[in-house]
């Protein structure tokens, strides 16, 4: 077997007393989507933020294309091709769309030390922060406030604008987040099709969707793992469905 | 984002400007352009604040102290035979790079109100340093023989050639500055003041951009700090005193933060309105309070957003 692409080793994370990332170790292989999932509290979004470097951890290694990237920066870790999405949305509100994508082409072509030319007349920045769009389907509201968006629209936004930083590991925390129905069908059909490029870490609540396109799943319970493998034995899984996937759904097997 | 009301804006306020002469020749008030001098000498201080708070998000409350700079570049040139107004806007630049360059890279540590705090604290460093300087008058501050040359000619003496000089260089400023920041490197200083996470998560380190853009507007400071020592003809610590970086912050506000335009206009009202309530009564500053106030609570965005609630000004979508 290939080395994986992602590879985390016995991460600790506390806040306090409070151990959020406790003796974790992962490993993502290259082209898989994996979905992280465990109920709330259980230290999805601080697993991710150390991942993608916004949080450093205690102790432990995360080791990305072979190479440990624990001491890097946000920044140092998306040049290197390792993008997230943020759960709660976070982008550049006054801006317009496409300046928010065009934003992040600018950031791996070229210096930004540049004075003088207006950046609306750089065609080949608008022509790949367009290309983006087309992908998550928004190049008609290329020039829209990023503030009037739909909940909906601003969560593929949130793709683009990840996705426009050529990332070879995406790492989605909670895409799908406060969408519901064809918003959320939008997504889903989008990570599809980009899990067939790109390899991706999806935190995800919707289990249909974690189901639907997860490769590989982790169950993530007080910041540790408790169980990791296909989606079937996931489900599978005894000491899972006690932990995560409700007790209430006790006796009825619906796999 | 249409930026063209701005743009027309800015030109309807340089030639307005422009006209002052001939209108204070035609009354009979020479005195007109002079006050008229100064307020272009702020307008041009306050753009350079509006760079970074404005666009980058960076409260300065020390600003003035490279006005002050600048205006002491004069007074240590002119001491040492550097007399042409351009070469003293150089040393003043290069003094006051550095100083930002230092003081920067440990203010841009801090964020918020630390910030605001810690520009103070340097521009209060300046302010004494200055006044302990008693080859250059001390606390008193020291009298120009002359105003500054202009490539070898004393034309500056001329109070209507000095204006236009002013306006020359507001003008410049303004192009340099409205172009800077519609290129690449406007827009991540932009990108930093909406949200600096999401500019890191798309491979931005701030720092070096929010410092270059402040080393930027220290140096444009300066080129107002010279310019204010010609028009006064007098160089003195009180230019850098911390109230004078909160009437540079008053300017922005009451024009509106962000749009250079409106950087423009809040030093032009508020320098015009500082000489016309003067003139009528010794507390004009109770005057000039009310009407900030005013316009903080109907018109956050200064007078620039009521231009645009009116249907007149730029507007964003």
């Amino acid at each position: 077997m290939t080395e994986p692409l992602l590879q985390v080793r016995a991460l600790r994370k506390s806040f306090g007393a409070l151990a959020v990332t406790d003796d974790v170790s992962l490993s993502v292989t290259e082209g898989e989507l994996h979905a992280i999932i465990g109920p709330n509290g259980a230290g999805k979004t601080t697993l991710i933020s150390q991942l993608s470097g916004q949080l450093a951890p205690d102790s432990g290694t995360i080791l990305y294309d072979g190479a440990p990237i624990t001491r890097l920066d946000m920044a140092a870790r998306v040049r290197r091709g390792l993008a997230r999405s943020f759960q709660i949305t976070a982008l550049l509100p006054g801006m317009s769309v496409l300046e928010n994508v065009s934003l992040a082409v600018q950031a791996r072509s070229g210096s930004s030390y540049r004075f003088w030319r207006p950046v609306a007349d750089d065609a080949a920045l608008s022509q790949e922060a367009m290309q983006a769009l087309d992908e998550v389907g928004l190049a008609d509201r290329a020039h829209r406030p990023a503030r009037a968006l739909s909940h909906g629209e601003q969560r593929q936004l949130e793709l683009a604008v990840a996705l426009a930083t050529k990332p070879r590991l995406l790492l989605l925390d909670e895409p799908l987040a406060g969408t519901g129905g064809q918003e959320a069908e939008v997504l889903i059909s989008l990570m599809r099709r980009l899990k067939d490029r790109l390899t991706i870490v999806l935190i995800e609540h919707d289990m249909g969707a974690v189901f639907a396109l997860a490769d590989r799943v982790s169950v993530l319970v007080y910041g540790q793992i408790a169980a990791s493998g296909t989606p079937g034995d996931i489900r599978a899984d005894p000491k899972v469905r006690a932990a995560y996937l409700g007790e209430e759904e006790e006796g009825t097997p619906d796999a | 984002m249409n930026l063209r009301p701005r743009l027309i804006a800015a030109l309807a306020i340089f030639v307005g400007m422009a006209l002052v002469p001939p209108v204070a020749a035609a009354l009979g008030d020479p005195f007109l352009t002079v006050i008229a001098s100064r307020m272009l000498v702020f307008a041009i201080a306050a753009l350079s604040l509006d760079l970074i708070l404005g666009y980058g998000a960076m409260v300065s409350f020390g600003h003035a102290a490279y006005v002050g700079v600048g205006a002491y570049a004069v007074a240590i040139g002119a001491r040492f035979g550097v007399t042409d107004l351009l070469a003293q806007m150089a040393l003043g630049a290069l003094m006051s790079a550095a100083f930002a360059l230092v003081t920067g890279a440990i203010s841009l540590r801090t964020r918020g109100v630390y910030f605001i705090m810690i520009t103070l604290a340097f521009a209060q460093m300046a302010f004494f340093f200055f006044v302990s300087q008693s080859s250059l008058g001390g606390d008193d501050g020291v009298a120009l023989t002359a105003r500054s040359t202009l490539l070898s000619t004393d034309v500056l003496e001329s109070d209507i050639a000095f204006f236009y000089t002013i306006l020359a260089v507001l003008v410049l400023c303004y192009g340099g500055l409205y172009r800077l920041t519609n290129a690449r490197f406007g827009r991540v200083l932009t990108g930093t003041r909406e949200n600096p996470l999401r500019m890191q998560a798309i491979g931005y380190r701030p720092f070096p951009y929010q410092l270059t853009a402040y080393v930027i507007a220290a140096c444009i400071a300066s080129v107002a700090g010279v310019l204010l020592a010609n028009q006064t003809e007098y160089v003195s610590p009180a230019y850098m005193a911390w109230s004078r970086s909160g009437e540079l912050i008053v300017m922005l506000v009451l024009g509106g933060i962000g749009t250079l335009t409106g950087a423009m206009a809040g030093a032009l009202i508020t320098v015009g309105l500082e000489h016309t309530f003067a003139a009528w009564s010794e507390h004009w500053r109770l005057g000039f309070g009310l009407l900030l106030v005013l316009v903080v609570l109907f018109s956050p965005d200064g007078i620039t957003g009521l231009l645009k609630r009116l249907g007149v000004g730029p507007r964003h979508d």
